[in-house]
């Protein structure tokens, strides 16, 4: 085990001694779990089917169905594409597409610098600014992917710019 | 136990009491399309919708699977209006389903080969555009080999790893990503064929087919 794996089995077994072990409690102790780790690896995973007695493939299957679970650690900033219906009209698609490409990444995964994350939502009602993408929590408008390269070179500026103030 | 007498297709049959009409025919010999009932497996499942029949009485078909045998029922499994909703089903089942029966395991072996047969449709639907899973086949087992195309998600595998392998197998994901397997998508070299041949067994498709069959 690596020391980041040994500090999430020991935070989650902290979070299980709130709960019953009860299967019920599944729910309840995944959010809990991915409330404080940000994810739910899989030491995790496996630490609380021990607690709950339950089969480590019922959380997984649970994780999995539910969209609020995450497998993979959040990036430092959230990419998250619209594909409702009028985003779809508007190539949201083309959008998540070039967001893949550039990420190198797949929807619901992180970057390996753990920079950013891609997922995909269904609306965030500006229909308007069709095809949208929300970056942190900030709706960007008609991403075409010329746009996905502006706001990653952005991103990329801000961060020189942090590395030369911090040599200085 | 108590025995009930029916008729299925003009025939008297006797079944026992508590027997779901489904169980009743085919110990009978009497056919009735099906994936997703196992002999045991309590309560039906009911999804795979193939197994519908007309009982008289009733206005609309219903799966056999989810009607008790009652004494004096009168059952017809070869109504248009039963066998439409089964071919319907199973076109939408089909539609998603690789149809390589030269290159399968399980050919002439396979639950949906009887199924087409029985229903007088073919294995390529007509009338829906076909929508493939591109999903690897996972040869890692030694005891058995894993085509999660081929899978048609009726939950037999599950219900007895559940019941003899400490549920090893389960679903993972939503929606057409549904899919068939172990924890965290792991290889299935990970688990014990041994305790799993049961499970490969009960698979009505060739998406799991147990490797000593290939010699």
């Amino acid at each position: 085990m690596t020391i980041e794996e040994t500090t999430f089995s020991r935070q989650t077994e902290l979070i299980l001694k709130k709960f019953g072990r009860k299967k019920e409690n599944l729910l309840p102790v995944l959010q809990a779990v991915q409330g404080k780790l940000g994810y739910l690896p899989r030491e995790a995973m496996l630490e609380i089917a021990r607690f709950l007695g339950i089969a480590e493939m019922d959380v997984y299957s649970v994780v999995t169905f539910y969209n609020q679970f995450r497998l993979n650690p959040p990036g430092k900033h959230s990419v998250r594409v619209c594909l409702g219906t009028a985003c779809h009209m508007k190539g949201g698609y083309i959008a998540l597409d070039a967001w893949k490409r550039r990420l190198g990444i797949d929807v619901k995964q992180t970057t390996p610098d753990r920079e950013f994350d891609l997922d995909t939502v269904a609306c965030v009602g500006c229909c308007v600014l069709a095809p949208v993408t929300v970056v942190d929590d900030n709706p960007e408008g008609q991403v075409e992917p010329t746009r996905v390269d502006g706001i990653l070179l952005a991103f990329e500026r801000q961060r020189d710019e942090q590395a030369d103030q911090e040599n200085r | 136990m108590r025995t009930i007498s029916l008729t299925i297709n003009d025939q008297r049959i006797t079944a026992p009491d508590g027997d779901s009409l489904l169980w009743a025919a085919l110990d009978n010999g009497i056919y009735i399309p099906n994936l997703c009932s196992l002999r045991d497996k309590p309560g039906p499942a009911a999804s795979c919708r193939l197994c519908f029949v007309e009982v008289e009485g009733l206005s609309q078909p219903v799966p056999a699977c989810t009607q008790q045998v009652r004494e004096g029922m009168v059952v017809n499994t070869k109504g248009l209006a039963a066998l439409r909703l089964a071919g319907t089903a199973f076109e939408l089942l089909m539609a998603s389903e690789p149809v390589t029966c030269g290159a399968c395991l399980a050919n002439r072996n396979c639950e949906l080969q009887k199924i087409a047969r029985h229903l007088h449709l073919s294995l390529k639907p007509r009338h829906l555009k076909r929508l493939l899973h591109d999903l690897p086949v996972d040869d890692t087992n030694p005891q058995f080999s894993y085509d999660p195309n081929k899978c048609v998600l009726c939950g037999r595998c599950v219900w007895v790893s559940r019941q003899k392998a400490g549920g090893v197998f389960g679903f993972a994901n939503r929606g057409f990503e549904r899919v068939m397997t172990n924890f965290y998508n792991g290889p299935m070299g990970e688990i014990s064929g041994q305790v799993c041949c049961e499970c490969v067994a009960v698979c009505p498709t060739g998406a799991l087919v147990l490797k000593d069959e290939k010699l």
